[in-house]
């Protein structure tokens, strides 16, 4: 075997090495946790397997919550690339949400090639708006993102609350976004054909566009981060940025620009979300997903291919644990358990090394978020 | 330097300008109707205040766990998961103990909520020390592994019996408005007030806390010294999990009185907030904690009073706003410790 192909086999052994050791010890784990608590650990991968991958319908599944897993997993690693905790995909998911429907429930009449653009533009853009603002803050006024971010993740709630509030109680009128005809329910109504994402395949599987949109738009930030000037200054400016402005970059637009992207992405989400799946919003349709991105970000090491493979997983977790616990009895939230295993694991190879006698060579640090 | 003890003074007048309108407000009789009748209870009346400090106490206890970490080192943003795993502890104990005399069975809970967030501050620990995982990681994973381990754990049909009552401290409780709001509380609040006073003497005025902030901002120079810096960045992020398991037993054993999955609701974050508002200070951070109470209590006296015209999302929202407008403008540009989230090894590698 040429000495290249070897290099290339060992280097992608190492890198998977450590993944799938931790995968392997963290359903031990899950497993023990369950036996010890008097569950059935067979009974609920069982469960777990046949809700993900069992079927066409489960595959299905598994790939519509992988897609905004993907996009808020970026928007978390983006931002670690410039050296920032974005603690508020949740926000910039829900804004994202709100600005689609906004421009998916009008303009009736307008061709699809209009209309689904538009609409996904306005998610990403109002994401990008919420994104930016803690990072102008960081910049202009040194406010901590990671206080910011949470901040604006309660503010975004409450925001897309009222746009869909029913209204009512002490005569308060109704949100702008609000479908009268649902009486005292609070959503928006159904997003107009035009401005929803094309189904692929069997229209019962309910495989939208997205699931291609994502993984391309990870493959771009790969290249814009690894291979663009942009990037460069981005990772530049994430290890050290007082030697970035000696290089001569401008660390505060960089900063700004990288919040931009990272609440674009999650914005896409939301967009995505809304016009592929959900048709329109309600509040409870705020979901963890901003928050699972974190756990996808640094799963993934903050790399941003790695980061389709994360959200594949975790996507898949999910699909999973409501047959899990249909069919086994076991409580789905046992698979918050199993994530944070996982985490554990890939973060601190330390722990699985020490678990392997004699190999004591490459005792190397865990990930690191930039 | 100039600045921040500008800031503080400053800070210092407005809280005493507060106090005195407080006073002012709860002891004067306004005419029926007028805007003052109004309007000034429900920014300074008792209720107020009492919600205010109800809402800050978990906040302050968070906060000190913050500072206990972040001083010698540590960075813990996983507060959040070692109070609900508190929360969680010091319900199952109340549960167990129910058939016990009620404050036997409610001590034993804090106990076992303050020993469950200190085991959580161990785990910390000992990933960000022991196995060198990413301090942030870290957090993030006790923050998951809480809400995945309390909910799975959690027994819907469970009920705990009682939680503590207000304790009215003789002589100090007459005082009007001071008396009513600050000396007529049940016990983990007093504790709370307390700890931020033996926090910040610990902290600043013994050789353990000398050692503690030495080690958070250059641990080279305290190991030179002699200081072990890795026991006390172990010492630090224990005691400081006990603290955040603390406030989780506040909110079952003295708020709430129940477990709800979840139950922190974000209090740990704020929590975090403050510690930065405060400039890494038990003081600083406690005045951090009771403006963010205030102005959660402040929404909830509009929402009940039904301030007409604003959408009631748009009051909810004053906590939030206050919040970043607070860090924005008033903070500034803060210097956490400065090792704070590094990893420390002897033979100086990286």
């Amino acid at each position: 075997m040429p000495e290249s192909i070897k290099r290339i086999a060992r280097a992608v052994s190492s890198a998977l090495l450590v993944p799938i050791m931790a995968l392997i010890v963290a359903f031990a784990l899950g497993a023990v946790v369950m036996t010890l608590f008097g569950d059935d650990p067979v009974a609920a991968y069982q469960g777990l397997y046949d809700g993900a991958f069992g079927s066409a319908k489960a595959w299905a599944r598994t790939l519509l919550k992988t897609t905004p897993l993907i996009l808020t997993g970026l928007a978390v690693a983006v931002a670690f690339k410039a050296g920032l905790f974005n603690i508020g995909a949740a926000g910039q998911f829900i804004i994202g949400t709100v600005c689609s429907v906004a421009v998916g429930i009008h303009f009736e009449g307008t061709p699809l090639l209009i209309h689904l653009p538009a609409a996904l533009l306005a998610g990403i853009a109002g994401g990008m708006i919420w994104g930016a603002i803690p990072g102008l803050l960081k910049v202009y006024t040194g406010a901590h993102e990671v206080i910011t971010t949470i901040m604006m993740n309660y503010i975004a709630s409450l925001f897309a609350g009222w746009t869909v509030y029913a209204g009512g109680r002490q005569g308060q009128s109704p949100g702008p976004l609000w479908d009268p005809t649902a009486r005292a329910i609070s959503e928006t109504p159904d997003v107009l054909t035009s401005a929803q994402l094309p189904l692929m395949g069997n229209p019962r599987l309910d495989l939208h566009l997205g699931i291609i949109i994502a993984p391309l738009a990870a493959l771009l930030i790969w290249w814009l981060i690894y291979r663009t000037t942009f990037g460069f200054e981005v990772r530049t400016v994430g290890r050290n940025a007082d030697a970035a402005r000696y290089a001569g970059m401008y660390p505060r637009r960089t900063t700004v620009m990288a919040m931009a992207l990272a609440g674009g992405l999650a914005g896409l989400a939301g967009a995505i979300e809304t016009l592929g799946l959900n048709h329109k919003f309600a509040p409870e349709f705020g979901g963890s997903v901003g928050f699972e991105g974190i756990t996808v970000a640094l799963l993934a090491q903050t790399h941003p291919l790695g980061v389709v493979f994360a959200a594949f997983l975790l996507g898949s977790l999910e699909a999973g644990a409501s047959r899990m616990q249909f069919e086994s009895g076991v409580s789905a939230d046992i698979i918050d358990v199993i994530q944070a295993l996982v985490l554990i694991f890939v973060a601190a190879p330390l722990i699985i090394r020490s678990l392997w006698p004699g190999k004591r060579s490459s005792l190397a640090a865990g990930t690191k978020t930039q | 330097m100039n600045r921040m003890r500008r800031r503080s003074s400053l800070l210092t007048l407005l809280a005493i300008a507060f106090v005195v309108t407080a006073i002012w407000v709860n002891t004067t009789s306004f005419a029926e109707g007028s805007w003052q009748a109004q309007w000034l209870p429900l920014f300074f009346g008792v209720s107020a205040l009492n919600f205010m400090l109800r809402a800050a106490v978990p906040l302050i206890l968070g906060a000190l766990c913050g500072i206990l970490c972040e001083r010698s080192g540590i960075v813990n943003i996983g507060i959040e998961g070692m109070m609900l795993t508190g929360a969680f502890a010091g319900f199952v104990a109340k549960v167990a103990t129910n058939h016990w005399p009620l404050y036997a069975s409610l001590s034993v809970s804090v106990v076992a909520a303050m020993a469950a967030g200190g085991l959580m501050g161990l785990l910390h620990a000992l990933f960000s020390i022991r196995f060198r995982m990413d301090q942030i990681i870290s957090g993030t994973v006790l923050i998951i592994l809480a809400m995945g381990l309390t909910a799975y754990l959690y027994d819907r049909d469970a009920v705990a019996q009682g939680k503590f009552t207000a304790v009215a401290i003789p002589f100090l409780s007459d005082i009007p408005v001071i008396g009513e709001v600050l000396f007529t509380n049940p016990p983990i609040t007093y504790i709370a007030l307390i700890l931020v006073a033996v926090v910040h003497v610990a902290l600043f005025h013994t050789r353990w806390g000398l050692r503690t902030r030495a080690v958070g901002e250059h641990p080279g120079a305290a190991d030179t010294m002699g200081v072990n810096v890795n026991a006390y960045r172990y010492m630090n992020t224990i005691i400081g999990g006990m603290l955040a398991g603390l406030a989780g037993g506040f909110l079952v054993l003295e708020a709430v009185g129940q477990f709800q999955e979840g139950m922190t609701a974000g209090r740990g974050f704020i929590s975090l907030a403050a510690v930065i508002f405060g400039n890494w200070t038990p003081f600083g951070a406690m005045t951090a904690s009771m403006l963010f109470g205030y102005t959660q209590a402040l929404q909830n006296e509009l929402l009940l009073a039904g301030v007409a015209g604003i959408p009631r999302q748009f009051v909810s929202m004053i906590p939030y706003v206050v919040t970043i407008i607070a860090v924005a403008g008033l903070v500034g540009r803060v210097r956490p410790p400065a090792a704070s989230g590094k990893v420390y090894n002897k033979d100086g590698q990286q």
